[in-house]
């Protein structure tokens, strides 16, 4: 029995985990236990199978039995195995922050009781859209995270997560029902919603059919990727949320859609007949999210509009449809998983420490706690990718991936990619220099708690908020812990661009993912691209 | 056995209401319009099953080609239950609206709306370099001699009391002689990104 074949726990656990923690609504700490032990078990499953596909190849689990391709089936190739590592990884970890931030402030601020279950069925979703080799299953994930997105998004139910919840609710539902008719309309053509079987189907379809199911396709997982001129509603809802789960949204949420389009572009439309109009969507979603960026005063904004900028990236890794772009695309979506999740919620320390998020308020927090200075600085030096980061590394091979393809439009996003990375780090530095590094006295608004006089250490109780601990040692640990992954991203760059570049080939040969659905036996068509695709 | 027409009209009048009605301001006709949308695809669905036929595996001698499709019914099926739920989730929402804002109305985002009435000069980082530029500045004074926080703003500004937050809300530094008085610090408070009011930035 291959151990891929226990895929679907990984969908499986945290959906029990979820019941369990539901079950136990009045016991918080039983609660904490359940979670954070069905989760780590989660990444341990998952962990084995990116080994066991890393050994075996492609694997396919055909739920209840039924053979594809009328069954549901799920599919572990080394693509969808990194991403549920690497978002596993990170939702503990903001699991963890999440808990610490729960424990320190009791129920005041969002109802803990229901944060776990509804987290868990989050990780849950995210997990089913990885693995699902199955259009309509995939649309189901997408709704499971989504749903307990919304209920996350407007944990508390205050006015402004209200205001935003609604925006978040209606664009999201929009795009599902574009996703729900993509799909009616791909059935229609082809009679299967089979991945796999779509990938042999669709390419008998006529041109003109073909074209609109990718457009709609690419437009509704679009809309979730935050792909500009699509990304208008993320950086309004985002920041509104507690900052544990502003992280997650941020880390994993637009990382799925990526992940659709990948699959889209790869699996089920292959060959590079909507590149060209990628790349500009590309281009314009780094540079129109970067310089929004740039225009923003409270971190948490900012960081929502930097998220965006650097969906861009990915786009065009994807756009290139050539093994070293691809590769470059699969390293930067695992990088930037980590890297933003992390800076979310050292932003979340930084408002707890510092009494506020804007830039206008906070001041000399490098004096005051050391140790959130290099906590904050490590991934943001990541983000904006200076060497030598993982961000750099991933950004070089997308550079390279470029300059290899040689036309016009990869020159002009290499330069595009070169001028975000350059305004990344101005918006980063600028919230280095005034939150970080200028005395209080010369902030437009400090917090009060910034201008009293040192009595306590970071741990104590002080000032006006005497019955809040300021750092509670369980989220700095969970972000510690983050940073540590994102730098450990840069050692262990080796092996990852390994996994990605050979997770790239395998996607862009299709054959071992069409044959571990439907068979050794299935003869898989050869691709016609007009280049990079060596 | 044909396509039913009147199914397909029904699908068409249905999304043309549904998207009308997502267009509007108010929540509740956003909320109705999403529902019709919802239904328009699932009769969408619907179709692409094809044509009507006998329900499968009834009786043992149908022949295949009479069977209707199960699985656009079964899609429809998970569907509607996804929808029952968000429509469920966003009733809830738009009450706890009415509860705190007392209207059944999109609100604007106002963090957005601040940063869209910023003006592209910011005093901080876009101010001409003083011509005193010892470690003691004297005066904050541009080369023109005006006070750095005079350029590019006067659109929005009439004179006023300098240094203080007017009722408008902008805050500037009127005359040349505040300038002067904080250059110690190296900040102007005349920086135009300040949200006014005693809270400062919006949270």
């Amino acid at each position: 029995m291959n151990i891929a074949s226990f895929a679907p726990l990984a969908v499986v656990l945290p959906i029990l985990g979820a019941a369990l923690t539901f079950v136990l609504i009045r016991h918080s700490r039983a609660q904490r236990t359940v979670s954070i032990a069905l989760l780590s078990l989660t990444l341990a499953l998952e962990c084995l199978l990116l080994a066991s596909v890393w050994e075996g190849g492609t694997a396919a689990v055909n739920i209840g039995g039924w053979l594809p391709p009328w069954g549901i089936v799920m599919v572990v190739d080394q693509f969808s195995s990194l991403m549920l590592v690497v978002s596993s990884a990170v939702s503990l970890a903001v699991l963890v922050y999440a808990t610490g931030q729960g424990m320190a402030d009791g129920d005041q601020d969002a109802p803990v009781s229901i944060f776990h279950p509804t987290y868990l069925i989050l990780v849950a979703g995210v997990s089913n859209a990885f693995l699902s080799g199955d259009l309509f299953n995939l649309y189901v994930g997408f709704e499971i995270l989504l749903t307990a997105s919304y209920v996350l998004m407007t944990l508390g139910g205050t006015g402004p997560r209200i205001r935003a919840g609604v925006t978040y609710v209606v664009v999201s539902v929009v795009s599902s029902v574009l996703f729900l008719i993509s799909i009616a309309m791909v059935y229609g053509a082809t009679g299967t919603v089979n991945m796999a079987d779509l990938a042999l189907k669709l390419a008998d379809l006529d041109p003109g059919t073909k074209t609109l199911l990718h457009v709609m396709l690419l437009v509704a997982f679009g809309i979730k990727a935050a792909v500009f001129p699509l990304s208008f509603w993320l950086p309004d809802s985002y920041p509104t949320a507690p900052a544990p789960v502003t992280a997650v949204f941020a880390g994993l949420l637009t990382k799925v859609g990526v992940y659709a389009m990948v699959r889209t572009e790869t699996l089920l439309f292959p060959g590079d007949s909507l590149n060209t109009p990628l790349m500009v969507a590309a281009l314009l979603t780094m540079l129109v999210g970067i310089l929004g960026a740039l225009a923003q005063n409270d971190i948490k904004r900012l960081l929502s509009f930097t998220l965006v900028s650097h969906i861009g990236y990915m786009v065009f890794g994807l756009a290139m449809s050539s093994v070293a772009g691809l590769g470059a695309a699969v390293f930067y979506v695992a990088h930037h998983i980590t890297i933003q999740t992390s800076l979310f919620l050292v932003t979340g320390l930084i408002e707890r420490r510092g009494g506020s998020s804007s830039v206008d308020r906070l001041a000399g927090l490098a004096k005051l706690s050391p140790l959130l200075a290099l906590l904050f600085f490590i991934p943001a030096m990541n983000l904006a990718g200076i060497p030598p980061f993982s961000g750099f590394l991933g950004k070089v091979g997308l550079m390279q991936a470029g300059i290899e393809l040689g036309t016009p439009l990869a020159y002009g996003l290499v330069i595009g990619g070169v001028l975000t990375s350059l305004l990344t780090l101005l918006a980063v530095a600028r919230v280095w220099n005034r939150a970080f590094w200028r005395k209080p006295s010369d902030a437009e608004h400090p917090d009060p708690v910034l201008l009293a006089p040192r009595e306590t250490s970071d741990t104590g109780r002080r000032g006006g908020r005497n019955n809040v601990t300021l750092l509670p040692r369980t989220m700095v640990g969970s972000t510690l812990g983050l940073v540590l992954l994102g730098v450990s991203l840069t050692v262990f760059a080796g092996p990852l661009f390994k996994v990605s570049d050979q997770a790239a080939r395998d996607m862009l040969d299709r054959s071992s993912y069409i044959q571990a659905v439907l068979g050794e036996e299935t003869a898989v068509p050869l691709i016609l691209t007009s280049g990079g695709g060596k | 056995m044909s396509v039913n027409l009147t199914l397909l009209a029904v699908m068409g009048a249905l999304y043309a209401c549904g998207i009308y009605l997502i267009l509007e301001r108010s929540l509740t006709r956003v909320l109705l319009g999403l529902m019709l949308l919802a239904n328009a695809t699932n009769l969408l669905i619907l179709a692409t099953g094809g044509y009507a036929g006998l329900a499968p595996f009834y009786a043992k001698d149908t022949p295949a080609q009479d069977y209707n499709d199960p699985l656009p019914q079964a899609l429809i099926l998970t569907s509607i239950v996804i929808s029952f739920a968000v429509t469920a989730f966003m009733l809830g929402i738009i009450y706890r609206t009415w509860v705190l804002a007392k209207q059944d109305e999109i609100q604007d985002d106002l963090e957005d709306l601040r940063v869209a009435e910023t003006p592209s000069f910011d005093a901080e980082d876009d101010a001409e370099i003083p011509m005193e530029t010892s470690e003691f500045p004297l005066t904050m004074l541009g080369s023109d001699g005006r006070s750095v926080s005079d350029h590019g703003t006067a659109s929005d500004h009439t004179p006023a009391g300098g240094g203080e937050e007017t009722a408008g809300g902008t805050v500037q530094a009127g005359d040349t002689k505040i300038a002067a008085e904080d250059a110690a610090a190296e900040e102007q408070p005349g920086s135009q990104n300040v949200t006014p009011g005693p809270e400062g930035g919006v949270k």
